[in-house]
Protein backbone atom coordinates (compact mmCIF):
# COMPACT_ATOMS: atom_id res chain seq x y z
CA UNK A 1 0.00 0.00 0.00
CA UNK A 2 1.26 3.50 -0.85
CA UNK A 3 -0.18 6.91 -0.04
CA UNK A 4 0.30 10.37 -1.45
CA UNK A 5 -1.43 13.70 -1.16
CA UNK A 6 -3.65 14.42 -4.14
CA UNK A 7 -4.65 17.89 -2.92
CA UNK A 8 -4.54 19.86 0.33
CA UNK A 9 -7.70 18.03 1.43
CA UNK A 10 -7.32 14.54 -0.02
CA UNK A 11 -5.12 11.47 0.26
CA UNK A 12 -4.74 8.85 -2.49
CA UNK A 13 -4.22 5.31 -1.20
CA UNK A 14 -3.03 2.79 -3.83
CA UNK A 15 -2.85 -1.00 -3.76
CA UNK A 16 -0.53 -1.53 -6.74
CA UNK A 17 -1.30 -1.11 -10.43
CA UNK A 18 -2.83 -4.45 -11.41
CA UNK A 19 -6.56 -4.58 -12.17
CA UNK A 20 -7.58 -7.80 -10.45
CA UNK A 21 -10.25 -9.24 -8.22
CA UNK A 22 -7.77 -9.37 -5.33
CA UNK A 23 -6.89 -5.66 -5.64
CA UNK A 24 -10.58 -4.82 -5.98
CA UNK A 25 -11.31 -6.62 -2.71
CA UNK A 26 -8.66 -4.51 -0.92
CA UNK A 27 -10.17 -1.34 -2.38
CA UNK A 28 -13.67 -2.43 -1.35
CA UNK A 29 -12.51 -3.32 2.17
CA UNK A 30 -10.83 0.03 2.80
CA UNK A 31 -13.85 1.89 1.44
CA UNK A 32 -16.14 -0.07 3.76
CA UNK A 33 -13.88 0.51 6.77
CA UNK A 34 -13.78 4.29 6.30
CA UNK A 35 -17.45 4.99 5.54
CA UNK A 36 -18.93 7.22 8.21
CA UNK A 37 -15.61 8.18 9.86
CA UNK A 38 -15.66 11.65 11.36
CA UNK A 39 -14.02 14.27 9.14
CA UNK A 40 -14.03 12.00 6.06
CA UNK A 41 -16.25 13.70 3.50
CA UNK A 42 -16.05 11.40 0.48
CA UNK A 43 -14.46 8.15 -0.66
CA UNK A 44 -13.66 7.65 -4.34
CA UNK A 45 -12.80 3.99 -4.94
CA UNK A 46 -11.39 2.99 -8.35
CA UNK A 47 -9.69 -0.13 -9.79
CA UNK A 48 -6.63 -0.09 -7.51
CA UNK A 49 -6.97 2.96 -5.29
CA UNK A 50 -9.19 4.92 -2.94
CA UNK A 51 -9.12 8.71 -2.90
CA UNK A 52 -10.09 10.02 0.54
CA UNK A 53 -11.51 13.57 0.72
CA UNK A 54 -11.30 14.95 4.24
CA UNK A 55 -12.27 18.12 6.06
CA UNK A 56 -8.96 19.97 6.51
CA UNK A 57 -10.35 21.71 9.60
CA UNK A 58 -10.64 18.34 11.36
CA UNK A 59 -7.96 16.16 9.80
CA UNK A 60 -4.51 16.23 8.21
CA UNK A 61 -2.85 13.97 5.64
CA UNK A 62 -0.75 12.29 8.35
CA UNK A 63 -3.77 11.78 10.55
CA UNK A 64 -5.81 10.22 7.70
CA UNK A 65 -2.90 7.97 6.75
CA UNK A 66 -2.64 6.79 10.37
CA UNK A 67 -6.38 6.09 10.38
CA UNK A 68 -6.07 4.03 7.17
CA UNK A 69 -3.19 1.95 8.58
CA UNK A 70 -4.98 1.42 11.88
CA UNK A 71 -8.24 0.32 10.21
CA UNK A 72 -6.47 -1.99 7.74
CA UNK A 73 -4.43 -3.61 10.53
CA UNK A 74 -7.43 -4.21 12.77
CA UNK A 75 -9.44 -7.41 12.48
CA UNK A 76 -12.21 -6.85 9.99
CA UNK A 77 -15.30 -7.14 12.15
CA UNK A 78 -17.54 -5.57 9.55
CA UNK A 79 -16.81 -8.28 7.04
CA UNK A 80 -18.26 -7.71 3.60
CA UNK A 81 -21.92 -8.57 3.43
CA UNK A 82 -22.60 -11.70 1.42
CA UNK A 83 -22.50 -10.45 -2.18
CA UNK A 84 -25.86 -9.71 -3.72
CA UNK A 85 -26.59 -10.88 -7.24
CA UNK A 86 -28.55 -8.39 -9.30
CA UNK A 87 -30.23 -9.40 -12.53
CA UNK A 88 -30.49 -6.82 -15.25
CA UNK A 89 -32.96 -7.54 -18.08
CA UNK A 90 -31.56 -6.46 -21.44
CA UNK A 91 -33.00 -5.98 -24.91
CA UNK A 92 -30.03 -6.63 -27.18
CA UNK A 93 -29.30 -5.21 -30.63
CA UNK A 94 -31.44 -3.13 -32.92
CA UNK A 95 -32.24 0.38 -31.77
CA UNK A 96 -31.47 -0.59 -28.16
CA UNK A 97 -27.97 -1.82 -29.03
CA UNK A 98 -26.80 -0.08 -32.21
CA UNK A 99 -23.18 -1.31 -31.86
CA UNK A 100 -23.97 -5.01 -31.36
CA UNK A 101 -23.15 -5.91 -34.97
CA UNK A 102 -19.91 -3.89 -34.89
CA UNK A 103 -18.84 -5.65 -31.69
CA UNK A 104 -19.61 -9.01 -33.33
CA UNK A 105 -17.57 -8.07 -36.41
CA UNK A 106 -14.65 -6.87 -34.28
CA UNK A 107 -14.69 -10.09 -32.24
CA UNK A 108 -15.19 -12.38 -35.26
CA UNK A 109 -18.39 -13.78 -33.74
CA UNK A 110 -22.06 -13.78 -34.67
CA UNK A 111 -24.23 -11.21 -32.91
CA UNK A 112 -26.15 -14.07 -31.33
CA UNK A 113 -22.94 -15.54 -29.92
CA UNK A 114 -21.96 -12.12 -28.48
CA UNK A 115 -25.31 -12.00 -26.65
CA UNK A 116 -24.87 -15.59 -25.40
CA UNK A 117 -21.37 -14.96 -24.07
CA UNK A 118 -22.28 -11.57 -22.56
CA UNK A 119 -25.34 -13.00 -20.82
CA UNK A 120 -23.62 -16.16 -19.58
CA UNK A 121 -20.89 -14.30 -17.71
CA UNK A 122 -21.08 -13.21 -14.07
CA UNK A 123 -19.79 -9.71 -13.45
CA UNK A 124 -18.61 -7.98 -10.30
CA UNK A 125 -19.01 -4.27 -9.66
CA UNK A 126 -15.36 -3.18 -9.25
CA UNK A 127 -16.43 0.32 -8.32
CA UNK A 128 -19.06 2.94 -9.05
CA UNK A 129 -17.59 6.13 -10.38
CA UNK A 130 -16.97 8.62 -13.10
CA UNK A 131 -20.58 9.81 -13.29
CA UNK A 132 -23.70 9.27 -11.24
CA UNK A 133 -24.01 5.58 -10.27
CA UNK A 134 -22.01 4.34 -13.28
CA UNK A 135 -20.82 0.78 -12.46
CA UNK A 136 -17.42 -0.44 -13.68
CA UNK A 137 -17.92 -4.18 -14.15
CA UNK A 138 -15.14 -6.76 -14.13
CA UNK A 139 -15.75 -10.17 -15.69
CA UNK A 140 -16.32 -9.41 -19.37
CA UNK A 141 -15.34 -12.54 -21.36
CA UNK A 142 -11.97 -11.58 -22.94
CA UNK A 143 -13.21 -12.53 -26.43
CA UNK A 144 -15.76 -9.67 -26.21
CA UNK A 145 -13.25 -6.89 -25.48
CA UNK A 146 -13.81 -4.11 -28.03
CA UNK A 147 -12.13 -0.68 -28.13
CA UNK A 148 -14.20 2.40 -27.38
CA UNK A 149 -15.53 4.55 -30.21
CA UNK A 150 -12.91 6.86 -31.74
CA UNK A 151 -15.35 9.72 -31.30
CA UNK A 152 -17.80 9.54 -28.37
CA UNK A 153 -21.56 9.84 -28.98
CA UNK A 154 -23.11 13.08 -27.82
CA UNK A 155 -26.13 11.22 -26.48
CA UNK A 156 -26.20 7.73 -25.01
CA UNK A 157 -29.72 6.83 -23.82
CA UNK A 158 -30.39 5.98 -20.16
CA UNK A 159 -30.05 2.26 -19.45
CA UNK A 160 -27.66 1.53 -22.31
CA UNK A 161 -25.61 -1.64 -21.71
CA UNK A 162 -22.14 -1.23 -23.14
CA UNK A 163 -18.63 -2.57 -23.64
CA UNK A 164 -15.61 -0.26 -23.28
CA UNK A 165 -12.31 -2.06 -23.86
CA UNK A 166 -12.25 -4.98 -21.40
CA UNK A 167 -14.95 -3.47 -19.16
CA UNK A 168 -18.69 -3.75 -19.22
CA UNK A 169 -20.99 -1.03 -17.94
CA UNK A 170 -24.49 0.41 -17.90
CA UNK A 171 -25.31 4.11 -18.35
CA UNK A 172 -27.60 5.08 -15.44
CA UNK A 173 -28.48 8.43 -17.03
CA UNK A 174 -28.51 9.74 -20.56
CA UNK A 175 -25.08 11.26 -21.17
CA UNK A 176 -22.33 11.56 -23.76
CA UNK A 177 -20.23 8.40 -23.97
CA UNK A 178 -17.73 6.43 -26.01
CA UNK A 179 -18.53 2.83 -25.07
CA UNK A 180 -20.07 0.35 -27.55
CA UNK A 181 -23.80 0.03 -26.99
CA UNK A 182 -25.03 -3.56 -27.31
CA UNK A 183 -28.40 -3.35 -25.55
CA UNK A 184 -30.60 -1.47 -23.14
CA UNK A 185 -32.30 -2.19 -19.83
CA UNK A 186 -35.53 -0.76 -18.50
CA UNK A 187 -34.32 -1.31 -14.92
CA UNK A 188 -33.47 1.99 -13.21
CA UNK A 189 -29.91 2.21 -11.94
CA UNK A 190 -30.27 5.59 -10.30
CA UNK A 191 -33.03 6.97 -8.09
CA UNK A 192 -32.11 9.97 -5.94
CA UNK A 193 -35.08 9.27 -3.65
CA UNK A 194 -33.71 5.90 -2.51
CA UNK A 195 -30.94 5.32 -0.02
CA UNK A 196 -28.41 4.48 -1.38
CA UNK A 197 -29.34 6.13 -4.68
CA UNK A 198 -27.82 3.46 -6.93
CA UNK A 199 -29.12 -0.02 -7.76
CA UNK A 200 -25.56 -1.35 -8.02
CA UNK A 201 -22.93 -1.10 -5.29
CA UNK A 202 -19.29 -2.02 -5.20
CA UNK A 203 -18.93 -5.78 -4.75
CA UNK A 204 -22.34 -6.70 -6.17
CA UNK A 205 -22.50 -9.58 -8.66
CA UNK A 206 -24.37 -8.79 -11.86
CA UNK A 207 -26.02 -10.93 -14.51
CA UNK A 208 -27.51 -9.68 -17.76
CA UNK A 209 -30.65 -11.55 -18.71
CA UNK A 210 -31.89 -11.34 -22.30
CA UNK A 211 -35.46 -10.11 -22.57
CA UNK A 212 -37.39 -12.64 -24.62
CA UNK A 213 -38.48 -10.97 -27.83
CA UNK A 214 -42.18 -11.16 -28.62
CA UNK A 215 -42.65 -13.06 -31.86
CA UNK A 216 -45.78 -12.72 -33.97
CA UNK B 1 -48.50 35.81 0.29
CA UNK B 2 -45.10 34.79 1.54
CA UNK B 3 -41.82 33.69 0.07
CA UNK B 4 -39.95 34.90 -2.98
CA UNK B 5 -41.40 35.10 -6.50
CA UNK B 6 -39.02 34.64 -9.45
CA UNK B 7 -39.95 37.38 -11.92
CA UNK B 8 -36.96 36.65 -14.17
CA UNK B 9 -34.50 33.79 -13.53
CA UNK B 10 -31.28 35.20 -15.02
CA UNK B 11 -28.89 33.06 -17.01
CA UNK B 12 -28.50 30.19 -14.53
CA UNK B 13 -29.77 30.69 -11.01
CA UNK B 14 -29.79 27.67 -8.73
CA UNK B 15 -30.37 26.80 -5.09
CA UNK B 16 -27.06 25.82 -3.50
CA UNK B 17 -25.63 24.90 -0.13
CA UNK B 18 -22.18 23.49 0.65
CA UNK B 19 -22.80 20.24 -1.21
CA UNK B 20 -23.80 16.62 -1.07
CA UNK B 21 -21.15 14.59 0.72
CA UNK B 22 -20.69 10.83 1.37
CA UNK B 23 -21.95 9.74 -2.09
CA UNK B 24 -18.75 9.81 -4.18
CA UNK B 25 -18.60 6.00 -4.00
CA UNK B 26 -21.93 6.06 -5.85
CA UNK B 27 -20.41 8.28 -8.53
CA UNK B 28 -22.08 11.43 -7.18
CA UNK B 29 -19.77 14.42 -6.67
CA UNK B 30 -20.47 17.00 -3.98
CA UNK B 31 -21.76 19.84 -6.17
CA UNK B 32 -22.56 22.82 -3.89
CA UNK B 33 -21.80 26.51 -4.29
CA UNK B 34 -19.16 27.35 -6.89
CA UNK B 35 -17.90 30.12 -4.59
CA UNK B 36 -18.56 28.49 -1.23
CA UNK B 37 -16.81 31.30 0.64
CA UNK B 38 -19.32 33.86 -0.69
CA UNK B 39 -22.25 31.57 0.13
CA UNK B 40 -21.02 30.94 3.68
CA UNK B 41 -20.38 34.65 4.21
CA UNK B 42 -23.85 35.58 2.94
CA UNK B 43 -25.42 33.09 5.34
CA UNK B 44 -23.38 34.29 8.33
CA UNK B 45 -24.25 37.94 7.56
CA UNK B 46 -28.01 37.25 7.76
CA UNK B 47 -27.64 35.05 10.85
CA UNK B 48 -28.11 31.66 9.17
CA UNK B 49 -26.19 28.45 9.67
CA UNK B 50 -23.37 28.62 7.11
CA UNK B 51 -24.74 25.63 5.16
CA UNK B 52 -28.22 27.11 4.64
CA UNK B 53 -29.58 27.00 1.10
CA UNK B 54 -29.15 30.25 -0.84
CA UNK B 55 -29.26 31.38 -4.48
CA UNK B 56 -26.29 31.19 -6.80
CA UNK B 57 -26.55 33.47 -9.84
CA UNK B 58 -24.21 33.11 -12.80
CA UNK B 59 -23.05 35.95 -15.09
CA UNK B 60 -26.50 37.55 -15.18
CA UNK B 61 -28.77 37.61 -12.15
CA UNK B 62 -32.41 37.11 -11.25
CA UNK B 63 -35.23 39.54 -10.58
CA UNK B 64 -36.99 38.52 -7.38
CA UNK B 65 -40.06 39.90 -5.63
CA UNK B 66 -40.09 39.41 -1.85
CA UNK B 67 -43.65 38.74 -0.77
CA UNK B 68 -42.72 39.08 2.90
CA UNK B 69 -40.40 41.33 4.86
CA UNK B 70 -36.94 39.75 4.66
CA UNK B 71 -33.29 40.21 5.54
CA UNK B 72 -30.92 39.34 2.70
CA UNK B 73 -27.21 39.57 1.91
CA UNK B 74 -25.63 39.74 -1.54
CA UNK B 75 -22.03 38.49 -1.76
CA UNK B 76 -19.54 37.49 -4.42
CA UNK B 77 -19.58 39.59 -7.57
CA UNK B 78 -21.47 42.82 -8.20
CA UNK B 79 -24.48 42.09 -10.41
CA UNK B 80 -25.66 45.70 -10.38
CA UNK B 81 -28.66 45.26 -8.07
CA UNK B 82 -28.13 48.77 -6.66
CA UNK B 83 -27.82 47.33 -3.14
CA UNK B 84 -24.69 47.17 -0.98
CA UNK B 85 -22.77 43.88 -1.15
CA UNK B 86 -21.40 41.93 1.85
CA UNK B 87 -23.90 43.23 4.38
CA UNK B 88 -27.29 42.29 5.76
CA UNK B 89 -30.05 44.49 4.34
CA UNK B 90 -33.76 44.68 5.02
CA UNK B 91 -36.19 44.17 2.17
CA UNK B 92 -39.80 45.32 2.62
CA UNK B 93 -42.74 43.06 1.74
CA UNK B 94 -43.54 43.56 -1.94
CA UNK B 95 -40.10 44.97 -2.77
CA UNK B 96 -38.23 43.69 -5.86
CA UNK B 97 -34.49 42.95 -6.04
CA UNK B 98 -33.34 43.14 -9.67
CA UNK B 99 -29.90 41.82 -10.49
CA UNK B 100 -28.41 42.42 -13.92
CA UNK B 101 -25.27 41.48 -15.76
CA UNK B 102 -22.10 41.01 -13.75
CA UNK B 103 -19.78 43.95 -13.28
CA UNK B 104 -16.95 41.84 -11.85
CA UNK B 105 -16.70 38.02 -11.53
CA UNK B 106 -18.90 35.10 -12.55
CA UNK B 107 -21.18 34.62 -9.54
CA UNK B 108 -23.31 36.50 -7.07
CA UNK B 109 -25.00 34.89 -4.04
CA UNK B 110 -28.20 35.92 -2.34
CA UNK B 111 -28.88 34.52 1.10
CA UNK B 112 -32.13 35.24 2.90
CA UNK B 113 -32.50 35.09 6.67
CA UNK B 114 -34.08 31.68 7.36
CA UNK B 115 -32.63 30.13 4.20
CA UNK B 116 -34.37 29.00 1.02
CA UNK B 117 -36.59 26.07 1.98
CA UNK B 118 -36.41 23.15 -0.43
CA UNK B 119 -36.61 19.39 0.00
CA UNK B 120 -33.16 17.91 0.56
CA UNK B 121 -32.05 15.24 -1.92
CA UNK B 122 -29.43 12.90 -0.48
CA UNK B 123 -28.88 15.32 2.37
CA UNK B 124 -28.36 18.49 0.36
CA UNK B 125 -30.31 21.32 -1.24
CA UNK B 126 -27.68 21.74 -3.94
CA UNK B 127 -28.80 21.55 -7.57
CA UNK B 128 -26.43 19.39 -9.60
CA UNK B 129 -27.11 21.10 -12.91
CA UNK B 130 -25.64 18.44 -15.23
CA UNK B 131 -27.68 15.51 -13.82
CA UNK B 132 -30.71 17.28 -12.36
CA UNK B 133 -30.07 15.80 -8.91
CA UNK B 134 -31.53 18.24 -6.39
CA UNK B 135 -33.67 20.11 -8.88
CA UNK B 136 -33.17 22.50 -11.79
CA UNK B 137 -32.25 26.12 -12.43
CA UNK B 138 -34.98 28.60 -11.53
CA UNK B 139 -37.66 29.57 -14.05
CA UNK B 140 -39.91 32.57 -14.33
CA UNK B 141 -42.86 32.20 -11.97
CA UNK B 142 -41.17 29.84 -9.50
CA UNK B 143 -42.08 30.49 -5.89
CA UNK B 144 -39.39 29.98 -3.24
CA UNK B 145 -40.29 29.42 0.40
CA UNK B 146 -38.21 30.93 3.19
CA UNK B 147 -37.16 28.46 5.89
CA UNK B 148 -36.09 28.41 9.53
CA UNK B 149 -32.29 28.28 9.16
CA UNK B 150 -31.62 31.45 11.17
CA UNK B 151 -29.56 30.65 14.27
CA UNK B 152 -28.49 34.12 15.53
CA UNK B 153 -29.05 37.81 14.93
CA UNK B 154 -28.10 39.24 11.57
CA UNK B 155 -24.79 41.15 11.55
CA UNK B 156 -25.24 44.88 12.01
CA UNK B 157 -22.18 46.14 10.15
CA UNK B 158 -20.83 45.32 6.68
CA UNK B 159 -18.06 42.75 6.33
CA UNK B 160 -14.56 44.25 6.12
CA UNK B 161 -11.60 43.04 4.05
CA UNK B 162 -13.86 41.08 1.69
CA UNK B 163 -12.21 38.65 -0.74
CA UNK B 164 -11.00 40.23 -3.98
CA UNK B 165 -9.81 37.97 -6.78
CA UNK B 166 -7.49 40.38 -8.63
CA UNK B 167 -4.85 39.10 -11.02
CA UNK B 168 -2.85 37.08 -8.50
CA UNK B 169 -1.93 33.57 -9.67
CA UNK B 170 -4.11 30.65 -8.63
CA UNK B 171 -2.16 28.72 -6.06
CA UNK B 172 -1.78 24.96 -6.45
CA UNK B 173 -0.13 22.04 -4.70
CA UNK B 174 1.52 19.16 -6.55
CA UNK B 175 -0.88 16.58 -8.00
CA UNK B 176 -0.40 12.80 -7.94
CA UNK B 177 1.43 12.77 -11.31
CA UNK B 178 3.37 16.05 -10.79
CA UNK B 179 6.74 14.45 -11.53
CA UNK B 180 5.59 13.41 -15.03
CA UNK B 181 5.49 17.08 -16.04
CA UNK B 182 7.85 19.98 -16.59
CA UNK B 183 7.09 23.54 -15.50
CA UNK B 184 5.00 24.70 -18.51
CA UNK B 185 1.97 25.09 -16.24
CA UNK B 186 3.81 27.68 -14.16
CA UNK B 187 5.36 29.65 -17.01
CA UNK B 188 2.26 30.23 -19.12
CA UNK B 189 -0.83 32.40 -19.17
CA UNK B 190 -4.09 30.52 -19.72
CA UNK B 191 -7.49 31.74 -20.89
CA UNK B 192 -10.77 30.33 -19.51
CA UNK B 193 -12.73 28.78 -22.40
CA UNK B 194 -16.42 29.39 -23.14
CA UNK B 195 -17.00 25.63 -22.72
CA UNK B 196 -16.43 25.90 -18.98
CA UNK B 197 -19.23 25.06 -16.55
CA UNK B 198 -19.77 23.71 -13.04
CA UNK B 199 -18.23 20.37 -14.07
CA UNK B 200 -14.95 21.79 -15.23
CA UNK B 201 -13.06 24.90 -16.25
CA UNK B 202 -11.41 24.35 -19.61
CA UNK B 203 -8.30 26.42 -20.22
CA UNK B 204 -6.56 27.42 -23.44
CA UNK B 205 -2.84 28.12 -23.62
CA UNK B 206 0.52 26.35 -23.71
CA UNK B 207 -0.03 22.59 -23.81
CA UNK B 208 1.21 20.69 -20.78
CA UNK B 209 2.49 17.32 -21.83
CA UNK B 210 3.84 14.54 -19.69
CA UNK B 211 7.62 14.38 -20.27
CA UNK B 212 7.82 10.76 -19.10
CA UNK B 213 4.32 9.40 -18.88
CA UNK B 214 3.86 6.40 -16.63
CA UNK B 215 1.03 3.90 -16.65
CA UNK B 216 -2.20 5.75 -15.85
CA UNK B 217 -5.14 3.91 -14.32
CA UNK B 218 -8.50 5.53 -13.63
CA UNK B 219 -8.37 6.87 -10.06
CA UNK B 220 -10.41 9.09 -7.77
CA UNK B 221 -10.17 12.80 -8.52
CA UNK B 222 -10.64 15.64 -6.01
CA UNK B 223 -12.16 19.09 -6.42
CA UNK B 224 -9.73 21.50 -8.07
CA UNK B 225 -7.64 18.80 -9.77
CA UNK B 226 -5.87 20.05 -12.89
CA UNK B 227 -6.08 17.34 -15.54
CA UNK B 228 -3.87 17.13 -18.60
CA UNK B 229 -5.82 15.36 -21.38
CA UNK B 230 -3.99 14.19 -24.53
CA UNK B 231 -4.19 17.64 -26.20
CA UNK B 232 -2.43 19.14 -23.16
CA UNK B 233 -5.04 21.90 -22.61
CA UNK B 234 -5.65 21.85 -18.84
CA UNK B 235 -9.08 21.18 -17.32
CA UNK B 236 -9.73 22.21 -13.70
CA UNK B 237 -12.28 19.83 -12.18
CA UNK B 238 -15.01 21.87 -10.56
CA UNK B 239 -17.88 21.31 -8.12
CA UNK B 240 -19.89 18.93 -10.36
CA UNK B 241 -16.77 17.01 -11.38
CA UNK B 242 -16.63 13.34 -12.27
CA UNK B 243 -15.62 11.24 -9.25
CA UNK B 244 -12.90 9.26 -11.06
CA UNK B 245 -10.75 10.03 -14.08
CA UNK B 246 -7.98 8.61 -16.21
CA UNK B 247 -5.96 11.71 -17.17
CA UNK B 248 -2.75 12.59 -15.30
CA UNK B 249 -2.90 15.50 -12.89
CA UNK B 250 0.15 17.75 -12.46
CA UNK B 251 -1.41 19.99 -9.81
CA UNK B 252 -4.45 20.78 -7.66
CA UNK B 253 -5.84 24.20 -6.78
CA UNK B 254 -5.57 24.89 -3.04
CA UNK B 255 -8.73 25.00 -0.89
CA UNK B 256 -8.19 28.68 -0.05
CA UNK B 257 -8.46 29.53 -3.78
CA UNK B 258 -11.53 27.38 -4.62
CA UNK B 259 -13.77 30.45 -4.29
CA UNK B 260 -11.76 32.18 -7.03
CA UNK B 261 -12.57 29.32 -9.43
CA UNK B 262 -16.23 30.14 -8.89
CA UNK B 263 -15.62 33.73 -9.93
CA UNK B 264 -13.72 32.97 -13.17
CA UNK B 265 -15.56 33.99 -16.33
CA UNK B 266 -15.00 32.84 -19.90
CA UNK B 267 -12.02 34.76 -21.41
CA UNK B 268 -10.52 35.55 -17.98
CA UNK B 269 -6.79 34.91 -17.80
CA UNK B 270 -5.14 32.80 -15.13
CA UNK B 271 -1.63 31.92 -14.02
CA UNK B 272 -0.57 29.23 -11.57
CA UNK B 273 1.84 29.27 -8.66
CA UNK B 274 3.06 26.15 -6.89
CA UNK B 275 3.01 26.33 -3.08
CA UNK B 276 3.92 23.72 -0.44
CA UNK B 277 1.13 21.88 1.39
CA UNK B 278 1.77 23.62 4.72
CA UNK B 279 1.47 27.03 3.04
CA UNK B 280 -1.85 25.95 1.47
CA UNK B 281 -3.16 25.05 4.92
CA UNK B 282 -1.96 28.34 6.48
CA UNK B 283 -3.82 30.25 3.77
CA UNK B 284 -6.96 28.21 4.44
CA UNK B 285 -6.72 28.88 8.19
CA UNK B 286 -6.41 32.62 7.56
CA UNK B 287 -9.49 32.49 5.33
CA UNK B 288 -11.51 30.59 7.94
CA UNK B 289 -10.50 33.17 10.58
CA UNK B 290 -11.78 35.96 8.34
CA UNK B 291 -15.05 34.10 7.74
CA UNK B 292 -15.77 33.38 11.40
CA UNK B 293 -14.93 37.00 12.17
CA UNK B 294 -18.34 37.70 10.58
CA UNK B 295 -20.12 35.98 13.47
Amino acid sequence: MTTQSASDRSLLVSFGEEISLETHRQVARLTRLLLGERGILNLHPAFCSVLIDFDPRLRTHDNVEALVRERLAAADDAEAARPRTIEIPVSYGGEAGPDLDDVARHCGLSSRRVVELFSAAEYEVYFVGFSTCFPYLGGLPPELATPRLASPRRHVPEGSVAIGGSQAGVYPLASPGGWRLIGRTARRLFDPQTEPPGLLRMGDRVRFVPVREERP
Amino acid sequence: MSGIRVLAPGLQTTVQDLGRFHFAHHGVSASGAADALALRAANLLVGNAENAAALEMTLSGATLRFEERSVVALTGSDFGAGLPLWEAIEIAAGETVACGATRSGARCYLAVRGGIEVALVMGSASVHVMTGVGGRPLRKGDMLAIGQAAVRRARRVPAADVPVAGAAPLRVTAGPQADWFGDELYRSLYTVSEESNRMGLRLRGTAITAAHAGHMLTEGVPLGAIQAPPDGQPIILFVEHQTTGGYPKPANVISADFWRLGQLRPRDEVRFELVPLDRALELLQAQERWLYGLL
